[in-house]
């Protein structure tokens, strides 16, 4: 077997004075689907925010294809794509625009895949609307038409699921195992229970 | 192999301009945003015929200091929309996540900041100095004074406006942050006009905002850029 892309070992976070895990460890090889499981508050989104770097409150080591990732940081931020808590979509600007604005924040997503991406996720016809206007629902399938418009290795997505619809969703999921069987890694929270269960490696945070 | 695709790369100047483009975009969608300063603008210069003295004689003495101050103040009202909103919605933490160096990011923008206030603020100055009876060769040092000197405030408020971003109620704590920052810039700016209105020459003056205006360009971009990681880390 190859190296794992991604391995953490010995991790803690505390926060509030309030141990969320401690000794966490787990590593993440390539073409694997990871769903880190626990109740609210267990410290998903939190857990989520210190692997992309987002949070540096924790103690541990995070290694990224052997080296720890403070050291390959750049090389890190271009292999991955992270869609967060909040959908990351400026109401004031169209679908479009938004997804321009990412092409030009991160290389690795294609320019010229936008209108695709758009016509996958079920917004065709929205692409000149604001987005303040359109539905949450809308609103993260924008954020999430940037996982049809590239190939980074690593996608860490935090409640992707959350207020799309079920034919979206079984669309979502097939786009997951297609990008991992392309040789991509995912790591994601939600409390949806996926179709596939197989090839699904399951973290559970309550047991940390 | 999926890491052997997509290597296209995003130079500097493209990430700049479409960063400047973006938050200008933004701008000019919200009107609000581009008016309020302004219009604060007017107001704090009108208040001052209306509660001191209209006296031409007097109004022409205070009036260096007061458009100064109402240009520095309307750019302190106008500082903690600039990264607020994209913290709230996410996408500053998106630009964190970019493999290019937020610094340009920062850079465009407080230039998109400057260009929607200071600049505006600048153009509009010689309709106060008029209102205040600053006498016309005075209005050459004023706008000059303002175009080198209010970039300066942007940069400085941009530093505070990354810092205070993670808080709930940012606004009042920009103000102490800030204000103490900007007194060197008000002091050279309205020494400038001063000197303007009596017939000396300015270069002295403005050459010392220039320099502040060199050294926060170089400088203020990578504080913002690390003050917004410690706001969004925290």
């Amino acid at each position: 077997m190859s190296k794992p892309l991604l391995a953490v070992t010995d991790l803690f976070c505390e926060r509030e004075e309030r141990i969320l895990f401690d000794g966490l460890a787990f590593s993440l090889k390539q073409g694997e689907v990871m769903q880190i499981e626990g109740r609210n508050g267990s410290g998903k989104t939190t857990l989520l925010r210190i692997l992309s770097g987002l949070s540096a409150q924790y103690e541990g080591s995070i290694e990224w294809r052997g080296e720890s990732v403070d050291n390959v940081r750049d090389e890190f931020l271009a292999d991955l794509l992270y869609f967060g808590h909040q959908p990351g979509v400026k109401g004031m600007l169209t679908p479009q625009e938004n997804l321009r604005w990412y092409c030009a924040l991160h290389p690795a997503l294609q320019r010229s895949k936008i209108d695709e991406a758009l016509g996958v996720v079920g917004l065709t016809g929205y692409e000149d609307v604001p987005c303040h206007s359109l539905s949450a629902g809308q609103n993260r399938r924008v954020s999430l038409a940037r996982l049809y418009m590239n190939q980074a290795p690593l996608w860490i997505l935090d409640e992707p699921f959350t207020a799309i619809d079920k034919k979206g969703v079984a669309a979502m999921e097939q786009l997951l195992l297609d990008h991992a069987q392309r040789g991509g890694s995912v790591i994601l929270t939600t409390h949806h229970d996926l179709a596939a269960q197989q090839g699904v490696v399951k973290v559970n945070l309550d047991s940390f | 192999m999926v890491e052997e695709t997509n290597i296209a790369t995003i130079s500097m100047s493209q990430q700049f301009s479409a960063a400047l483009k973006r938050d200008l975009l933004l701008s000019f969608r919200r009107k609000s945003d581009l008016f309020n300063p302004l219009i604060f603008f007017l107001m704090v210069a009108t208040l001052f015929p209306l509660g001191v003295s209209p006296e031409p004689t007097f109004l022409a003495d205070v009036a260096p200091g007061v458009v100064w101050v109402a240009a520095l103040l309307a750019t302190l009202l106008s500082l903690d929309g600039m990264f607020r909103s994209d913290y709230d919605d996410g996408t500053l933490e998106q630009m964190l996540l970019s493999p290019q160096p937020l610094m340009i990011v920062c850079l465009a923008k407080t230039l998109a900041h400057w260009m929607t206030t200071g600049l505006p603020l600048t153009l509009m100055s010689p309709l106060l100095g008029v209102m205040l009876f600053l006498p016309s060769d005075a209005m050459l040092g004023l706008v000059l004074s303002l175009l080198i000197g209010t970039p300066t405030l942007s940069f400085i408020g941009a530093i505070g406006a990354a810092l205070t971003v993670g808080l709930k109620k940012g606004g009042i704590l920009i103000s102490l942050l800030v204000l103490p920052l900007y007194i060197p810039v008000l002091i050279f700016g309205s020494g400038a006009v001063q000197a303007a209105v009596a017939g000396l020459p300015i270069g002295g003056y403005l050459a010392l905002l220039g320099a502040g205006l060199a050294l926060g360009f170089v400088l203020a971009p990578l504080a913002t850029s690390a003050a917004v990681r410690v706001s969004v880390s925290g």
